[in-house]
């Protein structure tokens, strides 16, 4: 076990070489999250508190303004 | 004062609603299959039979499509509560935070690493770490599963926190009250369990269909044999938790059991609506119209249900709007149940007692602050309550709720017996020869599904207008976005979310079509 990184290296290479459904799947996942989190996430679905505000505080404070404004 | 646009809150609700309901048709497969899988490759490592090998990596298969379509679905709703939700988020802090961060961390870690194993480690590891890693892989899904119901369940109960005017934050002064609160301890396993039936569904329905085709006879068979086992142990104890579930929802959320019953009016021994056709002219609960066409009732069940006494009070949805009957508050003290009403003048009191401490604060007036504080505590149970405008919002939509609500007992009460039919088919040897058992298990694979999503309707749509329950509202939550953004992304997700859907249906036909040869 001396040379255990290589063979945990050689374990997920001949893994991922050996697939055959699997190669679809990785492709569907790879898609899946290239959409969700460079086309979604990033032009879609801002944080709006860390866009609009920089600290804790600010946030807090319009928050409870938002809160306190729709009651 | 800020006047929102109702139709934000309503498209924002059909956005996580729709995200939700699409990332449940995976979650529930990947927790039930992952169990089947794991008992199959457990009997294989005890017999060494080649046979149960064969068996195990075919669903494992099935088990990998589902788990690779549905990974990271829920990451989505994590957009949703950061752009369309921001006050909300930052309402409940680290409470819900804590919990979806350790999910976050644990389901990366156990089922990243043990997948691994799961597919690649077929004659690479031993037999013992590979059986050992199937299972941790099923165990790490479940737990993942536990943080996720821990932070839904704290929305249904808040229980642990303290509200801190300064941060405007639920902070979290007792995180074992969080995990441990009765409520997320029902809805996790009744959760669990009824994905259980889900997954044993799935595998009657698989083999059903082959054995109708008189393919893959061996497999089809040894499969219905170990998912009914297994389907009617779920089906038993999700009938349990279920009923655990009911108590809790009685306790902690009466509109919402009032709503599961489509009941107006409250009364000692309270019958339980077995089968029912609900009047559609019932509009509001002060109309006078009667709820129901037609029903079928069984006398004090729901009594029994709600107080585990046949005899004991369960009010309904008048009731509970107009108050004045016994009840217990948090503590379990007897108290007389306020009216909405009530509780909407002591909401407003609690939010503007919150305005008035943060004016006090910018103004250094430390003891009116402390004065304000103190109201603002006095009142803060009903500090949701401050945000209604009208009592008729506190009632949630009572169609939607009591329909599900049956569907889901119909749905858990025939699996009950299906699967004990089919354990007794199985070991009489009847199975193959019954195509009427084999169509029925077919439609059985949908029903778990109708009934899973109806479950999950039940939870949600039965809670509003409560985000977190009498705390916030849905109305306050929402972030002040466009509408037009909402729809947008609403359409987005819908078309991924379809897009993904096919994608599973037409990989898992293929390969079912394929069989366990390939």
């Amino acid at each position: 076990m001396k040379n255990w990184p290589y063979t945990l290296f050689r374990f997920y290479v001949d893994g991922f070489k050996n697939m055959k459904l699997g190669k679809t799947l990785w492709l569907i996942i790879g898609i899946k999250l290239f959409i969700m989190f460079f086309i979604l996430k990033l032009f879609f679905f801002p944080d709006i508190l860390n866009t609009k505000f920089k600290t804790e505080a600010q946030k807090a404070d319009f928050v409870g303004k938002q809160l306190i404004d729709r009651k | 004062m800020e006047s929102l646009d109702y139709s934000l809150v309503d498209w924002s609700r059909a956005q996580f609603a729709l995200t939700a309901m699409y990332h449940w048709i995976f979650v529930p497969l990947t927790l039930g299959l992952g169990v089947i899988v794991s008992i199959m490759e457990t009997i294989y490592y005890k017999t060494g039979n080649e046979e149960w090998k064969k068996i195990t990596k075919f669903w494992m298969t099935l088990f990998g499509v589902n788990f690779a379509i549905g990974v990271a679905t829920g990451i989505i709703m994590e957009f949703q509560f950061g752009t369309n939700w921001s006050n909300y988020s930052w309402f409940v802090g680290d409470i819900f935070g804590a919990p979806l961060a350790i999910e976050g961390v644990m389901a990366f870690f156990m089922e990243s690493t043990f997948i691994a194993v799961m597919f690649f480690g077929w004659n690479k590891v031993g037999k013992g770490f590979h059986l050992a890693s199937t299972w941790l892989t099923v165990i790490g899904a479940t737990i993942s599963a536990l943080w996720i119901l821990v932070a839904n369940a704290w929305m249904q109960f808040p229980v642990g926190m303290t509200f801190n005017p300064d941060t405007v934050r639920n902070e979290m002064t007792d995180f074992w009250a969080v995990l441990f609160s009765p409520v997320a301890m029902n809805k996790f396993s009744h959760t669990v369990t009824s994905s259980w039936i889900l997954g044993a569904a799935f595998v009657v329905g698989v083999s059903s269909w082959y054995l109708l085709k008189k393919r893959e006879v061996s497999l089809a068979k040894k499969s219905i044999k170990i998912a009914a086992i297994f389907g009617f142990v779920g089906s038993i104890l999700a009938a349990y938790t279920g009923d655990g579930s009911a108590y809790e929802v009685a306790q902690h959320q009466p509109m919402k059991l009032a709503a599961m019953e489509s009941m107006f009016t409250g009364q000692k021994n309270a019958p339980l609506v077995i089968f029912g056709v609900l009047n559609p002219q019932k509009k509001a609960y002060d109309d006078g119209v009667e709820p129901y066409l037609y029903k079928v009732e069984v006398p004090s069940v729901l009594s029994y249900l709600a107080n585990k006494d046949f005899n004991s009070f369960v009010p309904g949805i008048n009731d509970l709007m107009m108050g004045g009957f016994p009840t217990k508050d948090t503590y379990g003290k007897e108290i007389m149940a306020l009216s909405v009403k009530e509780k909407m003048a002591s909401g407003k009191i609690a939010v503007q007692a919150l305005s008035d401490y943060k004016k006090a604060k910018a103004e250094k007036n430390d003891s009116l602050a402390a004065v304000s504080k103190s109201l603002m505590e006095d009142n803060y149970a009903n500090f949701g309550y401050g945000f209604i405008k009208d009592e008729k919002q506190v009632m949630p939509n009572v169609p939607m709720t009591c329909y599900s609500f049956h569907a889901m007992v119909v749905v858990g009460i025939f699996f009950i017996f299906f699967f004990l039919y089919l354990i007794l088919a199985s070991s009489k040897g009847w199975i193959e020869n019954q195509k009427w058992i084999l169509r029925l298990g077919i439609l059985g694979t949908v029903m778990a599904y109708v009934g899973s999503q109806a479950g999950w309707i039940v939870a949600e749509v039965g809670r509003q207008p409560w985000v977190i329950q009498d705390i916030m509202p849905s109305y306050a939550a929402v972030s002040s976005i466009e509408v037009g953004a909402v729809q947008t992304t609403f359409f987005l997700f819908a078309i991924l979310f379809t897009v993904l859907l096919v994608a599973e249906v037409g990989i898992m036909i293929r390969q079912i079509k394929k069989g366990a040869e390939h």
